[in-house]
């Protein structure tokens, strides 16, 4: 896998999605993802960024350009030091959560993009990546 | 602050959403919204998401939330143009949106509108009438 661009944002405000939500779809565009897939990896990334302020006080996300083989995609890394999840197998099923949210976002955002890894401890932080390929 | 403005069309409320939305707009979009059908009397809302790209599951259900709320008092609520790509997005999230009307575009949506507002005014009226009726 090669990754062909990089860049940082941070999150630390609610507004910041925005301009996320912009640089994706610029990305998107680029690497000619369909409307579909775009809107996807767009409300997945917005699910992730909500968890990173609401549980987190915010924290930063990696935007990549990757190519594997004759594929290209974007790959999201969401870095966060927050209280991290206690369970995670508990965190990803459906209608679970700990606010007052309808515990779509993880299980949700899972579906919505073409691979999805979750890797958090305890008092450290949280660190969610996901990848939408162009046609997957 | 920014704020969706709400229009009024005699008893019906008309609002097009032509920014991005996060969660504080969308937030405030609700308690305004509410007010609005108090203060106005209104007997319909219609809400234009033809120019929203990706409603995530927070903002679905500030959605689901209006409808709900117009409901109890005693305001029906249409949802109109959302993006084929959105919907896609949503049902993959878990998020069906039950209970909320919809049309495919402004003019579909204000015919609904405007025909179940009427019924329902019919409705009251023939309760009111009911016994002579049945005499009649």
């Amino acid at each position: 896998m090669i990754i062909l661009n990089k860049e940082s944002m941070s999150i630390i405000r609610e507004i910041d999605v925005i301009p996320m939500r912009h640089r994706l779809k610029e990305y998107a565009v680029k690497i000619g993802m369909s409307l579909v897939n775009q809107t996807k990896i767009m409300t997945a990334a917005s699910e992730l960024a909500r968890n990173m302020l609401k549980y987190a006080n915010g924290g930063k996300v990696n935007i990549e350009v990757i190519s594997k083989g004759r594929e290209n995609g974007l790959r999201l890394t969401f870095i966060d030091h927050g209280p991290g999840i206690e369970n995670i197998e508990l965190a990803l099923k459906d209608g679970y959560s700990t606010g007052k949210s309808l515990g779509l976002g993880l299980p949700g955002t899972k579906r919505l993009v073409s691979e999805f890894a979750i890797d958090s401890k305890v008092g450290e932080g949280t660190i969610v990546t996901v990848t939408k390929w162009k046609n997957g | 602050m920014e704020k969706i403005p709400i229009l009024r069309m005699g008893d019906l409320l008309l609002v097009t959403i032509q920014v991005d939305l996060y969660d504080r707009l969308a937030e405030t979009l609700e308690a305004d919204l509410v007010q609005m059908i108090n203060k106005a009397s209104a007997k319909g809302v219609l809400i234009d998401i033809s120019s929203v790209s990706i409603i995530d599951s927070f903002m679905g259900r500030i959605i689901g939330n209006i409808a709900t709320m117009s409901k109890i008092l005693d305001a029906e609520t249409i949802v109109v143009g959302m993006q084929p790509a959105v919907a896609i997005t949503l049902v993959e999230l878990g998020l069906p949106l039950n209970g909320v009307l919809s049309a495919l575009n402004v003019e579909k949506g204000m015919e609904l509108l405007r025909k179940r507002v009427s019924t329902k005014e019919n409705n009251h009226m023939q309760r009111r009438r009911g016994p002579q009726h049945d005499h009649s």
